[in-house]
């Protein structure tokens, strides 16, 4: 082979002592630690699913209406779980989701860089409080708020857990959907204000549409963060497992399901030990398909400016 | 009628310059007006947030005002909610209630889960920076590390409980909280890691190799000394989420309450952590342990600034000038 250059240097053959010749793999180890982990975490679910499944029904499993495994005769419907879920995601999306645009919106358009200096900070630390001090915050500050309002909710209620998780949510959704806003070039933005456009009509027709792929990935995963949370929605909403429309009622969502029987109320090996594993397996599969089509949306709608 | 004003403006405009001094009047006010409106809007929006996060602190405060003692660090915890009560210390026939096996439970198992990262998490960060090519094997290690970062904390404990606890048979000790927290953790530590290899500018490397150096030893003498500032604070904040976990620890099965800490030495070691006791005690229904879970989240946010602190003076006096 007629090569022109030569690499005289010893950066890709690995000459030299055993170090040398092994740090790639004893890296590369490294590197495939978190692929088993993703396999591990599937191959432990599946299997313990399996178990769980050989002696409850999918079908009940999917369709059943009653979560009771503490019964006598127990039964495994998970939607009264899913309801309790979805009840928490949705009530926290209408908290973050706007209000997480509209801070987004202020940051990345409004703000004075001063301004920004403070409050994004001050959003981060929102983001860096552990769930299980929000769950306190619910308990102590949130319920007796609805209770001045509601004097009949009780202890536990779906809308303390959904308001909590929702200002968890907050500083993802504005601080993706910021990073999506600053990105559009500001040529567009003058090219707006050229046509006569004011600072709003900019903000909501230019740079919205310009940024609506990053904003609508960051919703998904607030929403897929708000379906994985544990600790505030177990200490606020409650562990009462049914199917009901009105939020000061309490319920149960399947991680706070998951808790319950973590901490010992349900016997080891018995059915309801193995139901941990199924109803790990719906949590796995719903939050694994809201990230991958966050990344989806992101990478199909992107768009690229020089 | 404003629809109306509207187009009666758009046609005096097109007509030219017959009307330039009513140029828009109402509808411009109007805008204006939604302008402002908007913008109010926004800055509410933004104050939800801090306004949130002030209360959140201010009731924590509040709810533990007088209640965190040198007693509640040092003595193990009760159960009677008085045994924590400053005013009662004097009558007390059994010592007062505090949280120091926990304290020192989540110590120990942030000591440990940072060994394990610092290894696991650079080694990953070296591998895909140093060393991978942009094969379809680093495409697949790099997505799946960010699909990792999306798995809810409690699937995790699972995994713990699956194949720490029962498999390996660790039992509910510090090695599988340690353990469980460090998969928890590793994709945010890799890319905070990655990103620290990638500020190294090349010219660096082009001189070690230059000089004769081999790759591993260009790694260790170039590379990492000057990335381990950058390093060093993404693992730090990394561990100060560690510590808040309630989740994983909880589903690999962590005692609400210990009497004695568990000893380094021995990590096979039933523990409690602090995010556990809390729970422990939010969950009571009497009144006056929410004061004593207020003071157990006073003590955690301290360490969790202590430790945000430590990461960013790290950061400051490393970065590079210019």
């Amino acid at each position: 082979m007629s090569s022109e250059q030569f690499d005289l240097t010893r950066e890709n053959n690995d000459v030299g002592g055993l170090t040398d010749r092994f740090a790639r793999y004893v890296f590369l180890g490294c590197a495939l630690v978190s692929v088993v982990t993703t396999a591990a975490i599937i191959v432990v679910l599946i299997n313990g699913a399996i178990d769980f499944f050989a002696q409850v029904s999918l079908v009940e499993y999917l369709t059943g209406t009653d979560w009771s495994p503490l019964a006598s005769d127990p039964t495994f419907g998970v939607l009264p779980l899913v309801w309790g879920t979805l009840l928490i995601t949705v009530g926290s999306a209408v908290v973050a989701l706007p209000v997480g645009t509209l801070t987004a919106i202020y940051l990345s358009e409004y703000a004075s860089p001063r301004v920004r200096r403070i409050v994004k900070p001050v959003l981060e630390i929102l983001a860096g409080i552990p769930t299980i001090v929000y769950g306190f915050f619910a308990l102590s500050f949130i319920t007796p708020l609805i209770q001045v309002v509601f004097p009949q909710t009780g202890t536990f209620n779906a809308a303390a857990g959904a308001i909590v998780v929702g200002i968890m949510i907050i500083p993802m959704v504005s601080s993706l959907s910021e990073d999506a806003m600053s990105s559009v070039p500001d040529s567009l933005r003058n090219a707006g204000y050229g046509l006569g456009a004011t600072k709003f009509e900019v903000s909501t027709q230019v740079v919205l549409p310009a940024s609506l792929s990053g904003i609508l990935a960051a919703y998904i995963l607030a929403i897929s963060r708000a379906i994985g949370e544990t600790m505030a929605v177990t200490l606020a909403a409650g562990m009462l497992p049914q199917i009901t429309g009105n939020p000061l009622e309490p319920i149960q969502t399947m991680t706070a399901y998951m808790v319950q029987v973590g901490t010992g109320d349900v016997a080891v090996g018995a059915v309801g030990y193995q139901s941990l594993f199924a109803v790990g397996l719906t949590l796995f599969v719903m939050t694994l398909s809201m990230n991958l089509f966050s990344m989806w949306i992101r990478s199909r709608y992107r768009e690229e400016y020089q | 009628m404003s629809a109306k004003t509207g187009s009666e403006t758009g046609t005096s405009t097109g007509s030219g310059d017959t009307n330039t001094t009513g140029f828009g009047g109402e509808a411009l006010r109007r805008k204006r007006l939604l302008g402002k409106v908007f913008l109010g809007a926004c800055f509410a929006a933004t104050m939800v947030g801090i306004v949130a996060l002030i209360a959140l602190l201010i009731d924590v405060t509040v709810e533990a005002w007088g209640w965190v003692t040198w007693e509640f660090l040092t003595y193990p915890p009760s159960r009677f909610a008085e045994n924590y009560n400053p005013a009662n210390y004097g009558s007390l026939d059994t010592g007062p209630g505090g949280i120091y096996p926990a304290l020192i439970g989540s110590i120990y198992l942030i000591v440990l889960t940072a060994v394990f990262t610092l290894f696991l998490g650079v080694g990953s960060a070296i591998y895909l920076e140093e060393y991978a090519s942009e094969s379809r094997l680093t495409q697949f290690i790099e997505a799946n590390i960010a699909n990792l970062a999306g798995v809810p904390s409690i699937v995790y404990g699972l995994l713990g409980l699956a194949m720490f606890v029962r498999a390996l048979q660790t039992g509910s000790s510090l090695l599988a909280g340690a353990l469980t927290l460090t998969l928890l953790i590793l994709p945010i530590v890799i890319v905070s890691s990655q990103e620290a290899l990638r500020a190294v500018p090349d010219s660096m490397r082009r001189a070690s190799y230059g000089a004769g150096a081999t790759k591993w030893q260009t790694i260790r003498n170039v590379v990492l000394p000057e990335a381990i500032p950058g390093i060093m604070t993404g693992i730090i904040l990394s561990l100060s989420r560690a510590i808040g976990e309630t989740a994983p620890i909880l589903m690999i099965g962590a005692a609400t309450s210990m009497f004695a800490p568990p000893r380094l030495t021995q990590p096979t070691d039933a523990f409690s952590a602090m995010p556990m006791q809390i729970f422990d005690w939010a969950a009571q229904p009497q009144g006056d342990f929410q004061h004593v879970a207020a003071a157990g989240i006073v003590v955690l946010l301290t360490i969790l600034l202590l430790m945000n602190a430590t990461a960013i003076v790290i950061r400051n006096k490393f970065e590079r000038r210019g």
